[in-house]
């Protein structure tokens, strides 16, 4: 039963790793719990609804709780989670523990990161959205601030990399541990990944936005920033593949079907996650036909390993219910734990990410794109992928990672169960009315409840997918008032677990393991696929970026908002 | 079951559901490659750069934003997308003309999204996007404004009105 034993001291003694883990995952969820206020603003305004004024003069206009909405959720929570769980889970996995100082310098940059870059956009000082492009002018600290943020996400690669060849040193000869494996190619990627950004940030937008630069290109720092936006993506995805191949199986009561294969997608991923950014420029003058056909091939490539993740979890859920008694050619799906909301969180978020994918193709098809570039069919889609495959999957690693750390019961399990279908329910309703305004024309990120007089009335058309917008605005606000509760009673909850009773870290057992396979020797050497992936990039997008370095036009600041 | 018929029995699935994907894959590309060569004519290039702070002033391009008769039924638009307006606001062309046209933004970035066609440019100050339609049905069509571009984004909206001859 619930007593109160371990004091914080014990608790973390053994595995010093588990209070910064916890520090980070935290103050991810914090932020999420700000960004998503806005949610249902952002939601009612797509149903026509303009509940904007009701914040006045707290937040000045739609457009600032969108940007406050996109940067703490989609940038801050999910990258901060995935630093804590992640580090988590490759210390364990490998039984090797990070270097401690580094892994607490990275939490103190991400937390000066966060405060720097709060600080204007909750004055309405960088309404500049989540995708900050210039010649929209933010305050130079939203742009030190977001830099020192990535800056903490390559320490994290650095606390990452180090740890897997410590492990490498110490074992010669052995293959990596999968979530081992897993989690260092999701932060290998990232680090190539992330150097769009980084130069976008510190060549060009912080000393813009100081007045040392007079004008930044705006096309050659749209191309940096997909360089890492694409990639992003997959950034805040593997980690919920982690989990749903390492440890997924386990919870739902089997054992993924095979280790070589987990490994082969994220070998996929790595590779191939970052040369596509142009994906996201099909509608840019200014990057040539033959380029953009060429990311268009490459991004197809790195559906590959999504499809063959989509195939090994359901085999692995349909193996686990099935040695829980499951029969029939669907029916077993009924044996899974569905009074797990970890499990069921996870589920849900996977059932998501097949819409998702799906969409993800169609956006990347060059040309059906000019058809939804920048309508709503764009919020519609991603909210698939990100705001419910990854964060359902989040919040399903929270509920058990939480109480492992803490050795404290979750709180109020029916109320997570709740909350989750609903988080899923809700999000349904809302990619649905989102991708069908989308095709109907609506542009994205615009307060059309708003609209003057002269331009009233012109999404009149679209007023019955908006009804599916207003439901989910409803539905999503009560499940996001579950979840939080459920996650923060937890937190703050003064019970303890007896030690017993207090949950492990639930790795998963393959039935094809990796032992004596020659494909996952090779598959072993991520410096050198990492290489791959370094000369793959520089193929694609050397020759457009070159060019546009040698011929940039400088375009002067604007305030707009 | 024992471990491994059942190892066999997923690898099986799992070949064809791989050649599935694979095949799917291939058959979108051929499809993508078949609409751009074949009649995309909606893809915007660039016609040339120009310096943003300048391509208001005289001389410029777009000093005259306008829409002009330049063929057999041929029309050529420029157009400047501005914060909060379209120049021009309205465009007449009639019933099955080709309309080309080019498009740039002096201020900050902008959309250009002709709904109901498949015309939709980023529009970047310091690019000149060129991109071109047929409007083979006569009415009104909404040119929308769908980059975010400041507090009056969501009534950046212009017109084309496309006559019965």
């Amino acid at each position: 039963m619930a007593v109160r034993s371990a004091s914080p001291e014990n608790i973390y003694a053994t595995h010093p790793e588990k209070k910064v883990s916890l520090y980070f995952m935290v103050l991810g969820f914090i932020a999420l719990s700000i960004g998503v206020i806005f949610g249902p603003f952002q939601i009612f305004n797509y149903a026509g609804i303009d509940l904007y004024p009701a914040l006045q003069p707290l937040f000045k206009s739609y457009y600032q709780g969108l940007t406050l909405h996109g940067v703490l959720n989609a940038i801050v929570f999910t990258q901060f989670f995935i630093q804590g769980s992640l580090l988590y889970l490759q210390a364990r996995d490998s039984n090797v523990r990070p270097l401690m100082p580094v892994a607490w310098a990275a939490w103190w940059i991400a937390l000066i990161g966060l405060a720097l870059a709060a600080w204007p956009l909750l004055l309405n000082n960088a309404t500049v959205l989540y995708t900050f492009y210039p010649p929209l002018q933010g305050h130079w600290a939203f742009y030190v601030g977001a830099a020192l943020i990535i800056v903490s996400s390559l320490v994290s690669v650095f606390l990452s990399v180090e740890m897997w060849v410590r492990w490498k040193k110490q074992n010669p000869g052995k293959p990596t541990p999968l979530v081992t494996f897993m989690t260092t190619a999701t932060w290998m990627m990232w680090g190539l990944a992330a150097i769009g950004l980084v130069v976008e940030a510190v060549f060009f937008l912080i000393p813009w936005s100081l007045g040392w630069l007079k004008g930044v290109d705006p096309l050659l720092a749209r191309s940096l920033f997909w360089w890492s936006g694409h990639p992003i993506v997959y950034f805040w995805l593997l980690p919920a593949y982690v989990s749903w191949y390492g440890l997924l199986p386990r919870q739902a009561g089997g054992k993924l079907v095979s280790d070589p294969l987990a490994r082969m997608a994220f070998l996929g991923f790595l590779v191939f996650s970052t040369p596509v950014g142009f994906h996201h420029q099909f509608a840019d003058p200014g990057i040539s036909a033959f380029w953009k056909g060429v990311h268009t091939v490459l991004t197809m490539m790195v559906a590959v390993p999504s499809l063959m993740t989509a195939f090994t979890i359901a085999a692995s859920l349909e193996l686990a219910a099935r040695s829980r008694g499951g029969k029939g050619v669907f029916g077993w799906v009924r044996a899974l734990p569905w009074n797990n909301p970890s499990v069921v969180a996870q589920i849900l978020g996977a059932i998501a990410f097949i819409f998702g994918g799906a969409g993800g193709i169609v956006n990347a098809s060059f040309t059906l794109d000019y058809v939804v570039h920048n309508t709503a069919w764009i919020p519609g889609h991603f909210h698939l992928p990100v705001a419910t495959a990854s964060t359902l999957t989040f919040f399903g690693i929270a509920f058990w990672l939480i109480p492992h750390i803490t050795h404290k019961p979750l709180a109020a399990p029916r109320t997570a169960l709740a909350g989750v279908w609903l988080w899923f329910v809700g999000m349904m309703f809302m990619a649905f009315g989102m991708h069908m305004m989308g095709l109907q024309g609506v542009p994205r990120r615009a307060h059309i409840s708003a609209m003057n007089a002269l331009n009233e009335g012109i999404y009149s058309s679209s007023a019955f997918y908006m009804v599916f917008n207003a439901i989910a605005g409803v539905i999503l606000t009560i499940a996001a008032v579950q979840l939080f509760y459920v996650l923060f009673a937890t937190l703050l909850s003064r019970r303890r677990l007896a030690p017993n009773q207090v949950p492990g870290v639930p790795f998963t057992e393959a039935i094809s393991g990796p032992e004596g396979k020659r494909g996952v020797k090779v598959m072993d050497r991520l410096f050198f696929w990492w290489g791959a992936a370094v000369v793959l990039v520089l193929i694609v997008y050397m020759p457009t970026l070159v060019q546009l370095f040698m011929h940039m036009v400088p375009a002067p600041g604007f305030r707009l908002w | 079951m024992n471990n491994e018929k059942l190892i066999h029995a997923i690898e099986r699935y799992e070949r064809s559901w791989l050649l599935f994907a694979l095949v799917m894959i291939v058959v979108f590309l051929i499809f993508i490659g078949y609409t751009l060569t074949g009649f995309a004519f909606y893809v915007p290039s660039a016609a040339e750069r120009i310096d943003p702070t300048t391509a208001r002033a005289e001389g410029s391009l777009f000093a005259n934003p306008r829409v002009e008769k330049t063929g057999d039924n041929v029309y050529t638009a420029y157009v400047l997308a501005q914060a909060f307006t379209f120049l021009p606001g309205e465009i007449r062309v009639p019933k099955g003309a080709r309309v080309i046209f080019y498009v740039t933004s002096p201020d900050v970035q902008h959309g250009f999204y002709i709904r109901g066609t498949n015309v939709n440019v980023q529009v970047i100050p310091g690019e000149v996007g060129k991109v071109e339609h047929t409007f083979d049905e006569a009415g009104e069509y909404l040119v929308i404004c769908n980059e975010y571009c400041g507090l009056g984004h969501q009534d950046m909206i212009g017109k084309i009105i496309v006559e019965d001859k």
